[in-house]
């Protein structure tokens, strides 16, 4: 907006405050970023595995790690005042204090005085093996087309039923 | 070190300033329409939000007219119909808590305030400030619009549980339903800018040598207020955009027909809710702080008290949101939990009431228009605070649920904080706002027309809700067992009372404007105040202190100390 | 008008201010992705049908994008390091680079979206699809605006002006980043 508006302020460019910031080069980040890829392909490899607990160890422990090291690495939170790490975490609580709050009505197919139809209709199809059936809706609304084509392809034991609907919603 | 690079900058500053102001003259608009003055800003807010609230209560005024005479005219409007009732109750409740509580005491206060009292030239981010009062304005423009659309507006409550607000064929809004949760949405973007530089202002734009114990308590508690905001309103906001996907793209997040959860929207509505009832109340509260320490000429009793004890229920508001869930079928269990922390959560405000009246305890009052407002803030907030722990119990809630009992509860707290609040504000600051005094005789008598009425409204209220009045009935004549003549009197008490309220407000409005044109010219600090924005000309020019900004030496509230001999207060930037 | 503020100078906090902001702004973005991922989750783990939709999202293009956040996030670092230098050049070609990511990114993602919706994996097909949509969808938008914002802010750096900005739009880069290292698994590797 005006000449006057930089080299008043000179103090204020990043220098002065950088602190430890330049203290690395950028070699450094070059290794993290390999680190953070090689933690990239351990995630996927996980799941080939196929052990239940050694995907979710891989799939979310992994990303804290990650997260982890970019919060620290390229963000430099260890770098800036307390209370921002502070604000951060409690954001994260809050988040837990949500989940706790929300999920004991959320996680349930009927409580007091309610039921979830589409809940209850899709758990019945799926457990009979229908997995378009199981698809929230169609079973209820009765038009497969629109709502039972989720499963796509390459799926194992359902995709037998699958396709039959399909056919015979379209 | 900081401080010889402060005053060089001061001195630079003043400079470019000097040399600004020779060459070029800040045009109208510049100055009043797209302004980047903290000050300005805070104006619009302050009038945008004051014209909001006429019209919401324009709104009351229309609803209670059929609620009190249904089947007659309301002069001014004529016969509400069924849906226009939903749509007025509906838009009265939002307009007033997020276009008037909001942009008046956090944004119009917080914009006025902060850099004026902490010592600061404007706000860090100007230019964010403006944007933010751009996209409010804005929302307020959509949520006025959709009265005007085919269908009419949103009429399924401010609090927009679903399937009413979802489907189309329940609320037969259905432009209304998504042009309502856009303009709050906006709303919420608008004041998320807002919050970041009210929060980063007061954080680090203090001046030299003023600590965290010298910030005036109005400024805590709107810093302190904004970051309650901030934390509560995200998964609203993505509550927001996932039910604009059910209302127009046919998904099904809170459809339970296929797969979704309608208590997950109250979850996530209330679990902004609650907070957000400590977000409008705080900033009201750091108001009362500053006019009762003043008018009553003592220190504030417990300032870290004051303090630890907003921070707190600020933590603790996050804990209870699923109270006003109590009926809706959410586990018995979780019921249990939240009776607790809701009765918990009273006891710091309770606190909090009592070290302000432990202020006025021995101290010289004088019964000014602001300290009015500020005294009756405590007496009519108690009352609702009071009556809150009644509904706080989930027992005895699943009887008082949905009634006028609560109605009357929530205006006892939302009342004291959204007008008397911005009333006791409004008349104190207005000296330095507008550089007039107020006519304190037209300032008393709008007083007592307010308050009164207030209290004959939402009386009458609290018998009917007892007696089984349910809030949003259309008609009651359509309920013989709760259309006793004495019901007919007292809802006729509460809609007369409210018209008295509304016209009194001619008062205040007229005040207002003679007082701005012809009212005496103010000094600098008319009321012996400590803080920085005493110490300014009154009205302050743009950049606060042109002749260099003030530097802390002590505490806020250094009124009638032994050490300070001649003068019973005792200014923040006087050396010594 | 023209002059900034003394207020922008201050740091009594410790902390320059637009650094102090984004870290704020962070927070309440964490919140936001916090709603509807914490959403999800609760359904997720309440519905066993949903690991059978979740089989069909493709764990080779969301592994493809984290790689190229993952590197869009390394050029936003060395671009930070230029700047310290004082190498504006240096540092608005870098951050040229980051919106190239993030443009990639988004390529890739259209490409991903139109054949699953073109299989009928719409966002009304049914909740899990919802929320797939909606959860990616508002992280692309953070995407498209931290990548408009680089692209001004890299405008200015070419002329080594503003250089603090360099910083700043990496921190939030950074951050949008860290949601797709979450996103990633929730979406396409838990199964
Ligand atoms: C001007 C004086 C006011 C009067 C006479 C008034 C009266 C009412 C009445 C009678 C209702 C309920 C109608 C029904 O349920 O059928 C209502 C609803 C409500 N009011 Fe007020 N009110 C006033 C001021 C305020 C203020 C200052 C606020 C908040 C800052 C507020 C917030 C609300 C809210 C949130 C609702 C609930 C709306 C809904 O059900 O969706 N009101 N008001
Ligand atoms: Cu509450």
């Amino acid at each position: 907006m005006s000449a006057n508006q930089h080299g008043q302020h000179a103090g204020h460019s990043t220098g002065s405050h950088a602190g430890g910031h330049a203290a690395h080069g950028d070699s450094h980040y070059v290794k993290i970023y390999f680190i953070l890829l090689a933690l990239l392909t351990v995630s996927i490899v996980g799941p080939m595995i196929g052990i239940k607990v050694v995907t979710l160890i891989t799939a979310f422990g992994i990303a804290v790690v990650k997260a982890y090291l970019v919060a620290r690495n390229f963000m430099h939170i260890n770098l800036t005042p307390r209370y921002v790490i502070y604000a951060v975490t409690t954001t994260l609580v809050f988040m837990f204090l949500f989940f706790a709050g929300a999920a004991p009505d959320v996680m349930k197919s009927h409580g007091t005085n309610w039921e979830k139809p589409g809940w209850i209709a899709a758990e019945k199809a799926y457990a009979a093996g229908d997995i378009v059936g199981a698809s929230f809706g169609a079973a209820i609304q009765g038009h497969g087309a629109e709502h039972g084509e989720g499963h796509g392809e390459g799926h194992g034991e359902a995709e037998g039923h699958g396709d039959g609907h399909e056919a015979a919603g379209h | 070190m900081a401080e010889s690079i402060r005053v060089d900058h001061a001195a630079h500053h003043d400079d470019h300033h000097g040399a600004h102001h020779g060459g070029h003259e800040m045009s109208f608009t510049e100055k009043y329409v797209f302004p980047l003055d903290h000050k300005m800003i805070a104006m619009q807010y302050m009038f945008t939000g004051m014209f909001m609230a006429l019209i919401g209560g324009f709104f009351a005024y229309a609803f209670r007219w059929q609620i009190a005479f249904p089947g007659t005219e309301a002069p001014l409007w004529g016969q509400v119909s069924p849906a226009e009732y939903n749509s007025l109750v509906t838009n009265h409740g939002s307009i007033m808590i997020f276009w008037v509580a909001m942009p008046v005491l956090i944004a119009a206060f917080g914009n006025y305030l902060i850099p004026l009292m902490i010592g600061a030239d404007d706000m860090v981010f100007p230019k964010i400030n403006r944007l933010s009062y751009q996209i409010f304005l804005i929302s307020a423009i959509v949520i006025l619009s959709s009265f005007f659309v085919e269908g009419g507006a949103f009429g399924g409550a401010w609090t927009a549980y679903p399937p009413l607000s979802t489907k189309a064929e329940y609320s037969l809004t259905p432009l209304g339903s998504t042009l309502w949760i856009t303009a709050v949405a906006l709303e919420f973007v608008a004041f998320l800018l807002g919050g970041i530089n009210f929060i980063t202002t007061a954080m680090n734009s203090r001046a030299p040598g003023m600590k965290m114990w010298d910030i005036p308590m109005v400024v805590w508690m709107i810093v302190i207020a904004s970051i309650l905001f901030m934390l509560s309103v995200g998964p609203l906001l993505a509550g927001g955009i996932m039910m604009i996907f059910d209302q127009n793209l046919g998904t099904a997040f809170f459809n339970p027909d296929k797969g979704g959860d309608p208590i997950l929207w109250q979850h996530l509505f209330w679990f902004f809710g609650h907070p957000e009832v400590y977000v409008v109340l705080l900033p009201a509260v750091g108001i009362v702080a500053e006019i009762i320490t003043v008018f009553g000429r003592k220190k504030l009793f417990g300032y870290k008290t004051v303090l630890y004890t907003a921070i707190g229920t600020g933590v603790l508001s996050f804990t209870v949101w699923a109270h006003h869930q109590f009926i809706a079928g959410i586990d018995p269990r979780m019921a249990n939990v939240f009776t607790v922390t809701t009765l918990l959560i009273s006891v710091p405000i309770a606190e909090m009431m009592f070290v302000y009246i432990a202020t006025l305890y021995g101290g010289s009052i004088t019964l000014s228009t602001p300290m009015l407002w500020a005294l009756s803030f405590i007496f009519e907030f108690l009352i609702g605070g009071i009556t809150g722990i009644f509904l706080g119990a989930s027992g005895n809630d699943i009887f008082m649920h949905d009634t006028y009992f609560v109605l009357a509860h929530f205006h006892y707290t939302f009342y004291p904080i959204a007008i008397i609040g911005t009333y006791a504000g409004f008349t104190y600051w207005f000296p330095k706002m507008f550089g007039r005094m107020m006519n304190e005789k037209l300032g008393k008598l709008h007083f007592w027309l307010t308050i009164i009425p207030f209290n004959t409204i939402f009386l009458p209220l609290f018998v009917l809700g007892a007696a089984g009045h349910h809030r949003r009935i259309f008609d009651y004549r359509n309920f013989p067992e709760l259309s006793h003549p004495w019901m007919w009197d007292l809802q006729a008490l509460a809609t007369y009372s409210l018209i008295v309220m509304l016209l009194a407000q001619i008062i205040f409005f007229y005040n207002v404007i003679t007082s701005w044109i012809s009212g005496p010219k103010a000094p600098k600090n008319p009321w012996n105040a400590n803080t920085f924005e005493w110490t300014a000309t009154s009205p302050p020019p743009h950049g606060n202190w042109p002749e260099g900004l003030p530097t802390c030496y002590r505490g806020p509230y250094e009124y009638s100390h032994p050490d300070r001999k001649g003068s019973d207060f005792w200014p923040q930037n006087e050396p010594g | 008008m023209s002059s900034r503020p003394i207020a922008t100078t201050r740091s009594a906090a410790g902390m320059p201010t637009p650094r102090l902001a984004v870290w704020w702004l962070i927070a309440s973005e964490i919140v936001i992705f916090g709603g509807v991922l914490g959403s999800y989750i609760m359904h997720r783990l309440a519905h066993g049908i949903w690991a059978d939709y979740a089989a069909n999202t493709n764990p080779w293009i969301g592994a493809f994008n984290t790689f190229v956040l993952l590197s869009s996030s390394l050029s936003a670092v060395l671009a930070h390091q230029a700047a310290e230098r004082g190498d504006g050049k240096r540092a608005a070609n870098l951050l040229y680079l980051t919106t190239l990511g993030g443009v990639v990114f988004l390529c890739v993602k259209a490409f991903e979206w139109t054949t699953e919706i073109s299989h009928g994996m719409t966002i009304s097909a049914n909740t899990f699809w919802s929320f797939y949509y909606t959860a990616a969808g508002i992280h692309a938008a953070h995407v498209i605006a931290g990548g408009i914002i680089m692209l001004f802010v890299a405008q200015t750096a070419k002329r080594n002006e503003e250089l603090h900005r360099v910083e700043i739009i990496g921190i939030y880069w950074h951050f949008v980043d860290l949601v797709w290292i979450f996103l990633f698994p929730l979406l396409y590797i838990a199964k």
